[in-house]
């Protein structure tokens, strides 16, 4: 099978098994690009995820030209995005002409309350696999714990906590290489 | 010209709206104040159904709204114009940071971030899991009501994900299970 084709399908196969947003993307991320094809590590994922937040566009789409860029250079970028959103064209045409009242259904909304509460299992694995590979550290685990309590408990702007973690993580490296005694120098 | 006035109202969505698809939801409800295509009500409707169907929702919201104005051309236009400014931006970005992969800077920032991106998705994460598995207030007497079923499916699930052979299931294999179980115990 043509690369371009299988870069295609794979994330089309991504669009139709995503329900919610980008994070709800994550875990068919690791499981299709990750552990099966190899186009990312895990480590990359979580750089995508974090320069996907903070610029213009939504999550999903920003991940997946990403990944397609990586890869395949720009025609890599244009056709993983044009595979992620495939499926809503279809999908959400369907039902925006035959099934406008779909959301009412009570065995959708019972079905939907099962698939969210599979997606925060989901996630929580999702997140461990990340957390292995990037909170290692006194340093790092301060940030994740500093990051997580400003995001849920008081909802600072992602942009604002990626920055400042950024200099945080530049910072504590400066500081370790100068205590280390600046043999670089 | 609808259609070129689509792609130029989602490309201008796409440009401006940063974060997940919650965050396009304001620039949707100035559109349709705007030009009259869609009512706040249909919007309603197309926050509903994004979220109840595969398919990020971002996309979702663009494909049904352009399909709401213009059929489906208007559903492949408005779609087009939502990832539009997203493949420039990253693409450039994704080019700059291969260039320079190899920078002790860029290093040491990515060091710092990657901590604070992977809490940023469990916050996600613990955001849905309160919406979905917690009622806050409900009954006078309690501050909050667990819903219990819903909980013991995510528990369940969690365990066969870690700590059994069923991990190597793939994800939408659980999603659906899921589904199921939802609709058949009416969660």
């Amino acid at each position: 099978m043509s690369i371009y084709l299988d870069l295609f399908l794979t994330f089309a196969k991504m669009g139709v098994c995503t329900f919610g947003g980008g994070y709800a993307m994550l875990p068919i991320l690791q499981r299709e690009v990750v552990e099966k094809k190899g186009w990312a590590t895990n480590e990359e994922l979580t750089d995508y995820y974090a320069i996907g937040q903070c610029t213009p566009g939504i999550i999903a789409v920003n991940t997946a030209t990403f990944i397609g860029y990586k890869y395949k250079g720009v025609p890599g970028g244009i056709l993983a995005t044009l595979g992620v959103v495939a499926p809503s064209i279809v999908i959400i045409t369907v039902i925006a002409a035959f099934l406008t009242n779909f959301a009412d259904i009570p065995v959708v909304q019972h079905a939907l309350v099962g698939v969210n509460a599979c997606v925060v299992a989901l996630i929580a694995s999702s997140v461990i696999k990340l957390g292995k590979s990037t909170v290692k550290d006194a340093v790092t685990s301060a940030i994740f714990l500093a990051a997580l309590v400003l995001a849920f408990f008081v909802g600072l702007s992602p942009v604002i906590l990626i920055v400042c973690a950024g200099v945080v993580g530049y910072v504590a490296r400066r500081l370790v290489k100068l205590s280390g005694g600046g043999a670089e120098k | 010209m609808i259609l070129l006035r689509l792609f130029f109202e989602f490309a201008k969505t796409g440009l401006f709206a940063v974060g997940g698809g919650l965050a396009t939801i304001p620039f949707l409800q100035d559109l349709g104040a705007r030009t009259q295509w869609f009512s706040d009500a249909d919007l309603t409707t197309m926050i509903a159904v994004s979220e109840s169907t595969p398919g990020a929702m971002g996309v979702n919201m663009a494909t049904y709204v352009g399909y709401t104005t213009a059929g489906i051309p208007g559903a492949v236009v408005a779609t087009l114009g939502l990832v539009f400014p997203s493949i420039v931006v990253i693409i450039v970005i994704a080019g700059f940071l291969q260039k320079f992969r190899q920078s002790k800077t860029v290093d040491a920032v990515f060091y710092g971030l990657r901590p604070a991106s992977t809490a940023l998705i469990a916050s996600a994460g613990l955001t849905v899991a309160t919406a979905v598995l917690i009622t806050v207030g409900g009954l006078e007497e309690h501050l909050f009501t667990v819903h219990w079923p819903a909980l013991l499916l995510a528990v369940a699930v969690f365990v066969c994900l870690r700590y059994t052979k069923l991990k190597k299931l793939h994800p939408i294999v659980f999603i659906g299970i899921s589904a199921l179980v939802g609709a058949v115990f009416r969660f």
